[in-house]
């Protein structure tokens, strides 16, 4: 499959193959997926939904994890790391 | 309020793995309905990720073709998160979801052992099942350099995969010593007659240091992991990286067979020669019952879905099959224990709990797993001790007591929809 989709992490415009996870676009992005507690800077670590450590806000909903959420054409994706 | 779905089968099965397609589609034979929960947007699990692009092996397209043509119902990107007698409620981006069923089957795979080292929560820092899962969701690592670290025969399938794409395996550093690594493969080749699968990966493999007793000591980066420090007999080095991928073993997801009320032995979810678990109609399959991968999962699964459908004759032919592939596992278990040099690793402000940042130094007042999580908040964070408790079990020898609902973090519309008679109770 050779389709791409567009999306855009922090405004900026990303493009990534079609069926690709928002984790994906958000490292393509050269972001960070969230800040911890104290301000960490924070990716993926699992990559299969479990650590939680890709959280980022997708559409203006805060708290979804990255790495289980498929990109779709003009998503807007927050990540604050 | 968020719409609740109301669904009913005679067999259930959560998780779309290879076990779990595997029971999904042997209990479909019997004509009864079959739903296959699954928390992933994609059916395939972890081996079998990302099955809608053209890397997908070959092996799996045939199971897959077989679950497009069955009446299996598939319910993706539901997360289920509590279980009542003969239910289950769920949670997807839409609605809550509440499933009421006969017979259950789980199959909820496994997760990596993640083992915390000064550094270990820098971005690009993963699992090395992690990366590939990354990578196999179309992250693009060509030209990268990539360090893999931890233990077992995963590592090498997982530099296997990432060099097939693209990037630069700089080493793998396998902490297990030079002449056990030696004996495992070999009894691996002799014993479990897989060979032709040791001379591929050597193949494929060439040209890539493989460093044994040698492990990763600190990650240092700015934003994100530049060069990693790792022992190798005693001397330390530096390497630059882009990604260090490390894989400590696997461990059984028993969260929800738990909840379910069925019996743990060592660990691993105990079932009957039939994968019926201490609770009579729920059964279990793959890798929660023992690590033993993808063939071993598939049979299994297969005697569920019969043996949950009442064709134990069906389920008694694959028993001989699920035999052979037992005795790759027992050479498995005990090939690889993991060192004691590596419970020294964290130093007191390493973090061990990455959801609350709870450091090291806060644990050691503690005595018990639940006495770090009522007082330092270890555990207490949206992944729920999955990614802690493991580590803490390693490091501390804590034993982790109970699960409780919610199994995952809900929506309060999610809480609300299930029903009062089936609702957590305490």
């Amino acid at each position: 499959m050779s389709e791409s989709v567009s999306v855009r992490v922090n405004g900026r415009l990303v493009t990534v193959r079609a069926g690709a996870t928002v984790a994906v676009a958000v490292l393509a992005s050269g972001a960070t997926c969230r800040a911890s507690v104290t301000g960490q800077p924070r990716s993926p670590l699992c990559g299969m939904g479990t650590c939680f450590e890709c959280r980022v806000a997708i559409n203006g909903e805060p708290q979804r994890r990255s790495c289980q959420v498929l990109c779709e054409a003009n998503m807007e994706i927050e990540a604050n790391g | 309020m968020d719409s609740v779905r109301h669904l009913r089968f005679d067999v259930a099965v959560v998780g779309a793995g290879p076990a779990g397609i595997a029971a999904a589609l042997a209990a479909a034979d019997s004509g009864r309905t079959v739903g296959l929960i699954d928390d992933n947007p994609v059916a395939g699990g972890q081996i079998w990720r990302a099955a809608y692009n053209s890397a997908r092996p070959s092996a799996s397209s045939i199971w897959f073709d077989r679950l497009n043509k069955s009446a299996v119902q598939i319910v993706r990107g539901a997360r289920v998160f509590h279980a009542a007698q003969g239910e289950l409620a769920a949670e997807s981006d839409d609605s809550a979801i509440q499933i009421s069923y006969g017979k259950l089957i789980l199959a909820t795979g496994a997760r990596e052992l993640f083992l915390p080292f000064p550094g270990w929560t820098l971005p690009n820092v993963m699992g090395a099942g992690g990366l590939q899962a990354l990578v196999k969701s179309g992250l693009d690592i060509s030209g990268k350099r990539i360090v893999i670290a931890g233990t077992g025969p995963l590592l090498l399938a997982v530099a296997a995969y990432v060099r097939k794409c693209g990037a630069k395996v700089i080493g793998i550093c396998e902490q297990t010593s030079r002449s056990r690594m030696a004996r495992f493969g070999l009894k691996m080749m002799l014993v479990a007659g897989k060979a032709a699968e040791a001379l591929r990966l050597a193949y494929d493999l060439r040209g890539i240091p493989h460093w044994t007793d040698c492990w990763p000591v600190a990650a240092f980066g700015n934003r994100r992991v530049e060069t990693v420090r790792i022992s190798r007999r005693g001397q330390t080095s530096e390497i630059e990286c882009d990604y260090l991928a490390c894989g400590f073993h696997l461990i059984p997801n028993v969260e929800l067979p738990r909840m379910c009320g069925c019996r743990l032995r060592e660990d691993f979810v105990q079932v009957d020669k039939y994968q019926q678990t201490a609770v009579p109609g729920i059964f279990c399959a793959g890798e929660p019952t023992g690590i033993g991968g993808l063939e071993l999962a598939l049979v299994e699964g297969e005697i569920a879905g019969y043996a949950a459908t009442n064709w134990e004759d069906r389920a008694k032919h694959l028993f001989a099959k699920r035999a052979r592939y037992q005795k790759a596992v027992r050479i498995l278990q005990d090939a690889f224990p993991l060192r004691p040099e590596l419970k020294n690793l964290a130093r007191p402000d390493t973090l061990i709990c990455r959801c609350e940042d709870v450091p090291h130094e806060r644990l050691r007042e503690y005595n018990s797993w639940r006495a770090a999580k009522l007082h330092a908040r270890c555990g207490m964070g949206p992944c729920q001790g999955r990614v802690c408790a493991p580590a803490a079990e390693f490091l501390f020898g804590w034993q982790i007591d109970s699960v409780r609902p919610p199994l995952f973090p809900v929506r309060c519309s999610s809480l609300a929809a299930i029903p009062a008679q089936s609702a957590p109770r305490n």
